[in-house]
């Protein structure tokens, strides 16, 4: 493989590990605080046809943006509903809600725009369109590291770079604000803090928010960067593989942006088996490729790939003593 | 807060619970524009309102019967199997492999070795997540999820690159021989009174019915049945009684994945005559609404699985006649999942406060 055509597999690999990244750290919010959510497939769905949406009415990618935040936000608002205030079973709730998405974003997008259940493609504003970062033109023609800067680095949409800056964040607001203490205490003994008179449900609710924000920005990434609309069940399968990588990273905001970007780089080879086959001199099926995320993870939860071990009162709903 | 009645927890719950599901599928329906009223004409009408219909509805239900049962076997003992998807996909390459091997000489034959192929890929597709579970304690949720992604991506290969008769354009097996043909309903005699026209409705029912009285009589009569009742019950006291955990766990899983596997037989050997990409179509999905619905019950389950083959056959139908989506059968049974399985909790304070009403009524009139 040449250098030309790993600088293309590696901007494909950034690309394709960004919505992995957004949901994987939703989905570190969420079970950080003790509420499993498999959910994250259909919330990133259920944003990634409203910003669709909105982005083709409005014009507006940022009003895409927005919307698609919002409906991340109810699908999250019902799995707290859910598995907190009720007290259901967090990984039914997560189900339930997957499957509602998956309807639902066909039924409304069909309503709206009659297109068979896709969004109108968008053009212009109304997508988040490549920025080149300073500096990549001029030194473009500096051997090896000009067309990295320039092929890899620069030339993604904004919202790739959002998503690579909430690493840094998410570390920091974990570990070293006392938010994220009690986030963290929350998820291994909530009734430690209850007992330190911090609401257990308060902080619950507030993680299962971020983690509603954050994969409305892994949905409005799908269809106004990614690709150019919604089109039916467009995430195929990216919130389980966020749900992967997260236990893949064992709920580690820094490790999960590489098993994000292992997972990507795997999503980017499927694209190219010519390039496999070269390197490998074997022909690899296709399928081995998009199944190789799953096959890791099972061997890292079978504690092959050292252990995962979850936050404690993961799953488990908090029932204050009388 | 009193318990609820016997009776409210087994047939109000559930009632009050769909009733919901239903209440909010209207809204849905209202909201894009169409008439609740009109599209649940359509539904009835398609799915029961004609023997052709419930050659139909029947034919899923059959489906939902199997993958329902399997979801019911694993909740029995704690474990939430989600992987009926590729359980059900592998049975559906068992059955195949059977069906392909031999030239059958009779149906009767054909469907023995086939329900035994399938029961046998779909039990080995859920061993590898029972023995992550029991021995190594990953979490058979996240498990299941992977194998499912998994199981499509090998059927994808399989039909694509090995399977796949030379010359043949569309990833499938080759058909099956004539003898591993099963009789739909309206080839028996007796049942062509009835259903006059060709329907997928098949002989699989019957395996299917048989099955529900099978998991009733191994889950409440014999002494493995308790085990795994009382292991999902209370792990702790399960071990302390000498039951041991590996042992329940795998066989559980195993009596899962075999239901889930044999769902096969109906849609891949009854039906399709031949082993198509995606087989099993979200059927190992619905099995989780079935067996929430109901109440993790053969009875419940074989209800809910005809109440379910409605909505499939129904929905079909509204994708047919009128401009509602047919993913609209999805968002119902989204909605009956969040009902029946994760809002229980919600149902049951809305009920509970109302008997609490009705005797507190009952005790200012005594006094």
């Amino acid at each position: 493989m040449d250098y030309a055509t790993l600088l293309q597999v590696l901007d494909t690999t950034l690309r394709l590990a960004t919505p992995l990244l957004l949901a994987c750290l939703a989905g570190l919010y969420s079970e950080r605080a003790g509420i499993f959510d498999i959910g994250l497939e259909g919330k990133m769905l259920a944003a990634a046809m409203a910003a669709g949406a909105v982005a083709a009415l409005t014009g507006s990618a940022w009003a895409g943006l927005l919307a698609g935040i919002g409906a991340s936000l109810v699908f999250a608002a019902l799995h707290g509903v859910a598995s907190i205030t009720f007290r259901g079973n967090q990984l039914i709730s997560g189900v339930a809600l997957n499957f509602l998405s998956s309807g639902i974003t066909v039924l409304v997008a069909q309503a709206l725009f009659r297109q068979g259940g896709r969004t109108p493609p968008l053009t212009g504003d109304a997508r988040f369109n490549p920025i080149t970062l300073p500096g990549a033109d001029a030194l473009r023609d500096i051997p090896v590291i000009g067309p990295l800067y320039h092929e890899v680095i620069s030339g993604h949409s904004v919202l790739v770079y959002i998503a690579f800056l909430i690493v840094p964040l998410t570390w920091w607001v974990l570990f070293r604000t006392r938010f994220g203490l009690r986030l963290r205490a929350v998820g291994e003994n909530p009734a430690a803090v209850d007992t330190a008179g911090v609401s257990v449900v308060a902080l619950r609710f507030a993680a299962v928010g971020i983690t509603g924000i954050l994969c409305g920005l892994a949905g409005a990434y799908m269809a106004t960067a990614l690709q150019a609309g919604f089109g039916r069940e467009m995430t195929a399968g990216r919130g389980y593989i966020a749900l992967a990588a997260l236990i893949f990273a064992k709920w580690r905001p820094v490790a999960a942006m590489w098993a994000c970007l292992l997972f990507g780089f795997f999503q980017a080879l499927a694209l190219r088996p010519d390039v496999v086959q070269a390197v490998v001199q074997v022909k690899v099926p296709v399928p081995f490729l998009d199944a190789l995320p799953y096959i890791l993870t099972v061997l890292v939860l079978a504690g092959f790939v050292g252990k995962a071990i979850p936050p404690r009162a993961g799953g488990e709903p908090y029932v204050k003593e009388r | 807060m009193d318990r609820l009645p016997r009776w409210a927890d087994v047939a109000l719950v559930p009632l009050i619970s769909l009733l919901f599901a239903a209440v909010i599928s209207a809204l849905v329906l209202l909201a894009i524009g169409q008439s609740p009223v009109e599209a649940f004409k359509v539904m009835a009408t398609g799915a029961v309102g004609s023997a052709y219909g419930w050659g139909y509805t029947l034919y899923y239900a059959t489906s939902f019967i199997f993958t329902g049962l399997a979801v019911t076997v694993a909740f029995h003992a704690g474990l939430f199997n989600i992987g009926g998807e590729g359980q059900a996909q592998l049975g559906g390459l068992g059955v195949a492999l059977v069906c392909l091997s031999l030239p059958w000489p009779h149906w009767t034959l054909a469907l023995v070795a086939a329900t035994l192929g399938a029961a046998a890929f779909g039990a080995a597709w859920a061993a590898i997540p029972a023995y992550l579970q029991a021995k190594r304690g990953s979490h058979i949720v996240i498990t299941t999820i992977m194998f499912n992604y998994i199981a499509a991506a090998l059927l994808v290969y399989l039909l694509v690159d090995v399977l796949r008769p030379a010359g043949q354009m569309d990833p499938a097996s080759a058909r099956f021989p004539v003898g591993a043909k099963l009789p739909a309903l309206n080839d028996i005699p007796g049942f062509d009174l009835i259903f006059t026209k060709p329907v997928p409705a098949n002989v699989t029912l019957f395996v299917a019915l048989g099955m529900a009285v099978m998991v009733w009589a191994i889950l409440w009569r014999t002494r493995l049945g308790y085990q795994i009742r009382a292991f999902g019950k209370s792990e702790s006291a399960a071990k302390y009684a000498g039951i041991n955990p590996v042992r329940i766990t795998i066989i559980a899983m195993l009596l899962s994945g075999a239901l889930a596997g044999m769902m096969s037989i109906n849609n891949v050997m009854g039906e399709a005559e031949r082993l198509l990409q995606n087989s099993s179509e979200g059927a190992g999905f619905i099995g989780i609404a079935v067996a929430l619905m109901g109440r993790n019950h053969p009875i419940g389950v074989v209800l809910a699985a005809l109440l379910f083959g409605f909505l499939y056959q129904g929905g079909a139908e509204l994708g047919l006649w009128t401009s509602i989506p047919i993913e609209m059968r999805i968002v119902v049974q989204g909605l009956v999942i969040l009902f029946t399985g994760a809002l229980d909790v919600m149902v049951r304070m809305i009920l509970q406060r109302i008997f609490g009403m009705f005797r507190s009524f009952k005790a200012v009139g005594a006094a």
